[in-house]
């Protein structure tokens, strides 16, 4: 591995300076994914300098803002997970902060790698979309349902750093993960839906975490079987090491009918 | 860069995007930690940031700038093994050792809590740690026998 050079800024002014200046350089927060592709050499292009994010107090904490929640963008899910506002207002994003990896995992991962990382599994995505969430950048705020806008990319310029994400407050959310075991696992499938305004979120199962149309305006108007239908043309799922698309369909309408069913018994 | 290793204050000079476990490893003659996968998947390399486990794979020794880093070098007082290493022995815990320093480790913080302990908490706290020896019931009881 060639040398890289290591740079940590005080302050979150000096990072986004750096980061505009600095030439190959990448974000690092809680390293769960860049520091696996860094040692493998596996990054295309290979960085020159990383740019820790880590400890920047500016990106930590989980606080009100008006009427959202305000995630920093390096909080860990160990901090979400504790964060009694969070267990209040945002109970999906927790669960599903749960199942990711294991303590190790949840000690480091950030909802902001998360999001840059844009995984088409990462775990928490398709609970932002549920929630309706806005990512908050140095220069803007990007409306959550257009941010994934391809396999691993995302609506970020080359120099944008993720600062924060909002979440409403209230939001009636449900989340589901099924994977080869309870912990440490990629999820097959990864489903938020929440029930008024109807949305229908899933992981996994295309080249984005997506939300499923067809189901959402079955869901809008209570058809609840015409949405648990409609997902399975919504979604595009493929056949990879973790699982089929054939069992992938089956199990998103499976999970949705579940997921429903708890809304209904509430 | 400082850190503190043990509870004793190490010096590193060289870059800092190396990982922590290499630095552990090559330049502080810390070898206990171990490499397992090196992507975060078996927690092996666990060690104590700050009282947090953490895979040491997965830090940048930049990171832990400032910070107290325990590896498995740090749980016995002396020459006197904790209880929970103890533990391990007594409950044959341990077969091929690999992944031995970070069960102790993430078991280690396990332990701090106050609350109540089930073979379930157990098991939760445990699951970033694989084992592919034991099938895991020695290394359960031998966690669970600390809170007796």
């Amino acid at each position: 591995m060639p040398e890289v050079t290591y740079l940590r800024p005080e302050n979150i002014q000096d990072a986004v300076q750096l980061y505009r200046t600095t030439p190959g350089c990448r974000l690092l927060a809680g390293g769960t994914d860049l520091m696996v592709m860094l040692h493998a050499g596996t990054l295309r292009p290979q960085p020159r300098a990383v740019l820790d994010v880590w400890s920047l107090r500016e990106l930590k904490g989980v606080r009100r803002v008006g009427d959202a929640l305000e995630i920093g963008a390096a909080e860990s899910y160990t901090g979400i997970i504790r964060s009694a506002d969070a267990n209040r207002y945002v109970p999906a994003l927790v669960a599903a902060a749960r199942t990711i990896g294991a303590a190790q995992i949840q000690n480091r991962g950030t909802l902001g790698g998360n999001l840059a990382n844009a995984s088409p599994a990462g775990d928490t995505l398709p609970v932002l979309l549920a929630y309706d969430a806005v990512v908050v950048t140095d220069r803007r705020t990007i409306r959550i349902d257009n941010f994934f806008l391809g396999y691993r990319k995302t609506a970020l310029q080359a120099d944008e750093l993720i600062t924060a994400v909002r979440v409403p407050l209230d939001r009636d959310v449900v989340f589901r993960k099924v994977g080869t075991r309870a912990a440490q696992a990629i999820s097959k499938i990864v489903m938020a839906v929440c029930r008024a305004p109807a949305r229908v979120a899933v992981g996994s199962v295309a080249e984005v975490p997506m939300r499923a149309g067809g189901a959402e305006r079955a869901l809008a108007e209570g058809d609840v079987a015409g949405a648990v239908g409609a997902v399975a043309a919504d979604i595009r799922p493929i056949d990879d090491v973790r699982s089929t698309a054939d069992y992938r369909r089956a199990v998103t309408q499976n999970v949705l009918r579940e997921l429903l069913d708890a809304f209904t018994r509430e | 860069m400082r850190f503190t290793l043990n509870g004793r204050s190490v010096t590193y000079e060289a870059s800092g995007a190396r990982r922590l476990l290499d630095v552990l490893r090559e330049d502080l003659g810390a070898t206990g930690t171990k490499e397992g996968c090196g992507e975060g998947e078996c927690g092996a390399c666990s060690v104590l940031i700050d009282g947090e486990v953490v895979d040491s794979c997965l830090v940048a020794v930049g990171q832990v700038e400032g910070c107290e880093v325990v590896t498995v070098e740090g749980l016995a007082e002396g020459t006197e093994l904790s209880a929970l290493q103890q533990a391990f022995i007594n409950y044959g815990a341990a077969q091929c050792g690999i992944c031995t320093p970070g069960m102790l480790l993430a078991a280690h913080v396990l332990l701090q809590r106050p609350d109540r302990l089930s073979a379930d908490d157990v098991r939760e706290g445990l699951a970033g740690n694989l084992c592919r020896c034991t099938g895991y019931t020695k290394i359960i009881e031998a966690v669970l026998s600390c809170r007796k």
